[in-house]
């Protein structure tokens, strides 16, 4: 591990111009030295221009995904201003709403607006309960929060240790009944797994747990522990087999390596093989694993919160969908999406700040695919 | 591909697999005509429990369930199919071209699909659905756009490790037009693993379909549906579990028939091009020299 991961000289000053003279072309050489310079005194990481890049494209991505959400929310049959009014309303009200909502202006005027208004947290309000949109988020979002917090504390390390494990009884008996099981919690759809956890804990064979999380919401939920652990066990049961897969397929293709090969004839012990030389290396699947559990946990932390009524975040788009609450709605989705671009963002810095090769390279290469391919070796979200 | 058709037949869990689907399938194609009674009529007493001509009981307004199950499979069933091969025919498309283009259009359209996949993809359907409506057309073209990323990267991969072989180059040399030398030359040789992502994108659509009917996003509810059938009786669970039960298990069977086969598929397509470590070749190696020497001795 020492020799592999001790912080390394930064070796931008024997580095080859060519590393960085296509993108400065004519009197490059100056200001790559330059630059160089300024580096090298301010001990900044070589990383940094990349990481610059990285966030750019991240807000990129955020800006389009906010234009899609409002695209669909705007292409709606039905006209905000009449929703609020009810089926009754005067075309004269109707207008005077319609002015008021700002909805006679044209839509890319529209869309800047409200951009512009959600970057504040402002979202509008909600058209249901007239309370403003950004406040329903917030409010939601601690319970959700929670529940995830408690589902990855649980999660990542039962998957990681479990992984681990089967990668070094790869093949026996164990390791193929775990998977086995595995493709069958793989397989069922979060309603079903969550139908089947009421079933057995709460109605028929067991009832110790409540199907309905009533949470009191002047308490965390944190305190409230008997009606997290139906929802939790669900969303646990759904990621942990994804996890536990991609750590198992990791581990097995560092095992396979040279170098531990290399190490093994060495004569150093197996323990220390596996954690030292083999479990590092093993981590960046990992790190992009848990970044595309994320998704899985908001599409399945959805269902799983509406089946046990759970007042988290999910629940709450649930319900604003069916209202056709446009302003809760473009809060709930755009908070979601931006909070996916966040983790993939924190994901890609934790994988280069882990991986010395990426680490010291002025123009980390960290593939755009690496996380598609994951998700295809694990069996997809 | 035909010798993992074959070994797909040997493997006993893709055995497993296709009895369960293939069970499910039957049920869901000839249902319909089996069903003893209309699946809309209102036959018994609410939340009326098995008995005398009910297999499986009434549901929430009266319904015979059994006749509900027989009619509910069909929309899942079909949905599913359609949803993932228009997503793998757009996807191969547009990943086979941005593997042949341009750098900066190939650039763009990974942008895109990094855009797309950071989006949730349970909740842009449920976002298109809920404003655009629940017509079963639709639902199938937005699941197929929540897949379609995930094909294009895939085309795209594969296709760059192909175009870039000698036998490619060769045909263009020899002045193929270029529609040749992708159908010929290089979709052949992408085909596999873009029919085992097929299979993967099919057991996503049945957890996916069946969740949003279940959500009440999908058939619109006097229709008899799997999905729908749950979520309509499951204020009853206490009082009647088979009317939840009975759908649950279906869909629990038809998702992981699916997998199974999916699953065994990708593995003997994983087969082929496997790199396998010092170890195992070492193994393989070991092999072969026992059983050189076994022939000799006998």
């Amino acid at each position: 591990m020492a020799t592999i991961y001790s912080p390394q000289p930064q070796p931008t000053a024997d580095r080859p111009e060519a590393e960085q003279g296509g993108s400065t072309e004519a009197g490059g050489d100056a200001r790559v030295k330059a630059k160089r310079a300024v580096r090298e005194r301010l001990a900044l990481p070589a990383w940094l221009p990349w990481l610059g890049g990285r966030v750019l494209s991240g807000i990129a991505t955020a800006v389009v995904i906010s234009v899609l959400v409002f695209a669909a929310t705007q292409a709606l049959p039905s006209d905000p201003a009449r929703v609020i009014l009810g089926p009754d309303a005067s075309e004269d009200s109707i207008h005077t709403l319609q002015r008021q909502l700002g909805l006679d202006q044209p839509i890319p005027l529209q869309y800047v607006r409200r951009a512009g208004r959600a970057a504040l947290g402002e979202f509008g309000d909600s058209l249901d309960s007239s309370v403003p949109a950004g406040k329903i988020v917030a409010d939601r979002f601690g319970n959700s929060a929670a529940l995830m917090a408690v589902v990855l504390v649980l999660a990542v390390p039962l998957a990681f240790l479990g992984g681990v494990a089967l990668a070094i009884r790869r093949d026996s008996r164990f390791d193929r009944w775990t998977m086995n099981a595995i493709i069958l919690f793989k397989a069922l759809p979060a309603f079903v797994l969550a139908i089947g956890l009421i079933l057995l804990f709460s109605t028929t064979v067991f009832p110790i747990l409540p199907a309905v999380s009533l949470l009191d919401p002047e308490i965390s939920p944190l305190l409230q522990p008997i009606y997290l652990v139906l929802p939790a066990l669900t969303l646990i049961l759904i990621v942990a087999p994804f996890l536990l897969r991609l750590v198992r397929s990791a581990m097995i293709e560092t095992l396979e390596a040279e170098y531990v090969a290399a190490a093994r004839l060495r004569g150093i012990p197996e323990w220390r093989i596996i954690w030292t030389h083999a479990v590092p290396n093993a981590l960046v699947p990992v790190i992009q694993g848990i970044a595309l559990t994320s998704r899985l946990l908001l599409g399945g932390g959805l269902i799983v919160e509406v089946v046990f009524s759970y007042p988290g975040i999910g629940n709450a788009l649930n319900s604003a969908i069916e209202m056709r609450d446009v302003p809760v709605i473009q809060a709930i989705t755009l908070t979601m999406a931006v909070g996916v671009v966040g983790i993939n963002l924190l994901a890609d810095v934790a994988t280069v700040l882990v991986t010395p090769k990426l680490r010291t390279s002025a123009r980390p290469r960290l593939r755009a695919g690496t996380r598609a391919k994951l998700k295809l070796k694990a069996g997809g979200v | 591909m035909s010798s993992g058709l074959s070994n797909l037949r040997r493997d006993p869990q893709a055995r497993l697999g296709l009895v369960l689907a293939g069970i499910v399938v039957l049920i869901a194609l000839l249902g319909p005509r089996l069903a003893p009674q209309s699946p809309l009529a209102l036959v018994g007493a609410t939340y009326g429990l098995p008995g005398d001509g009910a297999l499986l009981g009434y549901d929430y307004l009266g319904r015979d369930v059994w006749s509900r199950l027989l009619a509910g499979g069909r929309s899942v069933l079909w949905m599913s199919f359609a949803a993932s091969a228009i997503a793998l025919a757009a996807g191969a498309i547009i990943g086979i071209s941005a593997g042949l283009s341009r750098r900066r259009v190939d650039h763009v359209v990974v942008w895109l699909t990094d855009v797309l996949l950071a989006f949730p993809d349970l909740i842009l359907v449920l976002l298109v659905v809920s404003m655009l409506g629940r017509a079963p057309w639709l639902i199938v073209l937005t699941v197929s756009v929540s897949f379609v990323p995930g094909v294009i990267r895939l085309a795209r991969g594969v296709t760059l490790g192909v175009a870039s072989q000698e036998y490619i180059e060769a045909a263009r040399l020899m002045g193929y037009p270029w529609w040749r030398v992708v159908l010929l030359e290089i979709l052949p040789n992408i085909a596999t693993p873009l029919l085992v992502h097929l299979g993967i994108m099919l057991t996503w659509a049945i957890g996916m379909l069946s969740g949003l009917s279940f959500l009440g996003y999908g058939v619109a509810p006097p229709a008899a549906d799997w999905g729908l059938m749950i979520n309509e009786n499951r204020a009853g669970l206490m009082i009647q579990p088979w009317a939840v039960l009975a759908p649950v298990a279906m869909i629990a069977c038809f998702a992981l028939g699916s997998n199974l086969i999916a699953e065994s598929v990708a593995r003997a397509g994983a087969r082929i091009p496997s790199r396998r470590g010092a170890k195992s070749r070492a193994r393989t190696q070991m092999r072969g020299i026992k059983r050189r020497e076994q022939e000799g001795r006998s």
